[in-house]
């Protein structure tokens, strides 16, 4: 059987859940098992609709404790959970808490781990799973040597389907250590899709001069309905969050579009982007790296190109 | 208040990425090494400006790897840091990465065991949370602050769409990424009295690894940028709702 954990925050199903489970069900269909998700805690969502997503069951660790994530306790459940339901898949997203907790449960279900997995394993002789290294560099086919295994998958590399079924919903019994982590305050951002979840996403880079100049940025985003990003200079000096600041050294990303910004292109800035789908270049430099990696590029000044750019936007969406 | 650094050797961020022998070896040829920079800038840094604040504090770095990790530990002990171990297993696995230092850190019996956020080689992001469970300790991921009060830590870490504050105790395990500390580059005084710095080398003892890589790939060629007219955005969005279908 292949388990799916179910990531949450505010009591609500995350995103990269989604497509988990639809990896997770691929995968189950191409070893012939059945996909089955596991719940800690309580969500708001309904969940025989995880169906949806191809979990024929879910399991729900009925645990207050549960809605607050804590590495070391969610480990424990999730491992407690693959034994008792007898998993031989343990499937994971590969944002910030299944990063937090995939290798804890690979420890101490004995279990071959590969994180950020972008491919279904290939499972005709023996069990290899391709992932990206060198921050997006490259790609790397593991073997997993044992008999249980856990993958963790990274996000927008396999999308979510969605189908018909609905999932019949259980209770599972697992004792909850106790956790020792208080938390005490959670800041989200208002209104914006994380960065990690985008899938429209507009970027800048030190061309644009000056915290300043963002406004045409924002107008950008704003018309497409998109999330902001930036190079590492730009964070660095506080023109913009150190949150938005994508690269090898900050969050890799792949979203559906990048539009970058007067961004030059630096290796170290292509490694966080370059699994995006579409990749929009604007630069006034006809010889700035970045065009290299771009399927459309604009040569021209962004103080110029990018209002244009948000007027036809909005113009296409029907004139607003 | 002892603190274990865990240091890992990795390319050099500009490195070309090619890869030899029927593409199941990277090609170190011509490869400079870098300490990760997120065990670096943030977790190394971290713990020298704890011990900055509170000299009693022991610093220890940690890395796995052959003779060549040498030089990497050697300038990680010209930042600061009191001491370092290397355990000489060669490895790409994770696990045995994990299990090496989870003995080495029940030797030291260490308050805080700080690892960079991922390694920007096998981006695993994986050391940190192997280690809560090798010895069920709390492990908090991601972080970007970190405050010691006695026995107590205020840690706050990256959330999707935000951040989250909590409290705990000693000990713990932390993934360090920006934020936690400012980058520093090593003075000459740091250098020279790195030379002498204790540099331990344990013999490997963890040697099943649970996975093998069996090739590698580089992604395929960009087929070429299409140039669009800076006058003709109209064109821009026609491409990229018809042709890209992404909006
Ligand atoms: C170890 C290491 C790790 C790093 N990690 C990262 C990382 O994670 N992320 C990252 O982004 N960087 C990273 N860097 C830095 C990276 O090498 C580059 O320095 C950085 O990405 C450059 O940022 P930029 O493109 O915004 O600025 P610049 O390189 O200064 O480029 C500005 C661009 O704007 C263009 N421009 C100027 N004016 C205009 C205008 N009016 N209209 C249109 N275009 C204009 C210019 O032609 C130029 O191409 C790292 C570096 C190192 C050494």
């Amino acid at each position: 059987m292949v388990l799916i954990y179910i990531d949450q925050a505010d009591q609500e199903i995350k995103k990269a859940s989604y497509e988990a489970i639809s990896y997770g069900a691929a995968l189950a269909k191409q070893l012939d098992t059945t996909a089955e998700a596991l719940v800690l805690g309580n969500v708001k969502e309904d969940l025989t609709t995880l169906g949806k997503y191809g979990a024929s069951k879910v399991h729900q660790i009925n645990n207050t404790t549960l809605n607050n994530f804590d590495a070391r306790v969610g480990s424990t459940v999730v491992a407690e959970a693959a034994k008792t339901l007898g998993a031989t898949v343990v499937v994971f997203a590969h944002n910030i808490n299944g990063r937090a907790i995939a290798p804890a449960v690979a420890v101490k279900l004995n279990a071959g781990i590969v994180t950020g997995a972008c491919a279904l394993p290939k499972t005709d002789a023996g069990f290899v799973v391709t992932k990206t290294v060198f921050s997006g560099k490259a790609f790397a086919s593991i073997q997993i040597e044992t008999p249980v295994k856990v993958i963790s998958i990274n996000q927008n590399s396999f999308g979510t389907v969605l189908g018909e079924g609905t999932a019949t919903v259980s209770t599972l019994d697992i004792t909850v250590p106790t956790s020792t982590i208080t938390i005490s305050s959670i800041d989200k951002i208002q209104g914006e899709v994380p960065l990690t979840e985008a899938s429209l996403v507009v970027s800048g880079g030190r061309g644009l001069k000056g915290p300043e100049n963002w406004g045409i940025l924002l107008d950008l985003a704003k018309a497409l309905g998109a999330s902001t990003a930036c190079s590492r200079p730009v964070s660095d000096s506080d023109w913009r969050p150190h949150h938005e600041h994508v690269g090898q050294t900050g969050i890799q990303i792949a979203p559906n579009l990048y539009i970058a910004i007067g961004i030059s292109g630096a290796i170290q800035h292509l490694a966080g982007v370059n699994r995006s789908k579409t990749i929009v270049v604007i630069n006034k430099d006809p010889e700035a790296p970045f065009f290299k990696a771009a399927d459309y590029g604009v040569v021209g000044d962004a103080f110029e190109v990018v209002p244009a750019l948000t007027a036809a936007i909005l113009k296409s969406k029907g004139g607003a | 208040m002892k603190i274990l650094v865990c240091i890992s050797k990795t390319p050099d961020t500009t490195a070309k990425i090619a890869f030899i022998e029927g593409n199941t070896k990277f090609d170190e040829n011509g490869v400079q090494w870098i300490i990760n920079p997120y065990d670096e800038w943030y977790a190394l840094v971290k713990a020298i400006e704890l011990k900055e604040k509170d000299p009693s504090v022991i610093i220890h770095l940690v890395t796995v790897g052959g003779a060549d990790t040498e030089p990497i530990i050697r300038k990680a002990l010209a930042l600061g840091g009191d001491e370092a171990i290397r355990v000489n297993n060669i490895t790409n696995d994770s696990l045995v990465v994990a299990q090496e230092i989870a003995a080495i850190a029940k030797e030291g019996a260490y308050d805080l065991i700080f690892t960079g956020k991922e390694t920007i080689d096998y981006n695993s992001a994986s050391v940190g949370s192997m280690l809560c469970a090798l010895l069920d300790q709390n492990f908090i991921s991601a972080a970007v602050k970190l405050d010691v009060n006695g026995n107590a830590i205020t840690v706050t870490r990256e959330i999707e769409g935000g951040e989250e504050t909590s409290t705990s105790n000693l000990p713990a395990i932390i993934s360090c990424q920006k934020g936690m500390a400012e980058q520093r580059i090593p003075n000459m005084r740091g250098i020279m009295a790195a030379r002498t710095k204790p540099l331990k080398v344990v013999e490997a003892s963890i040697l099943n690894a649970t996975t093998t890589v069996k090739s590698f790939d580089l992604p395929p060629a960009k087929s070429g940028v299409k140039l669009v007219d800076p006058a003709n955005m109209d064109e821009l969005v026609r491409l990229l709702k018809e042709e890209a279908k992404v909006i």
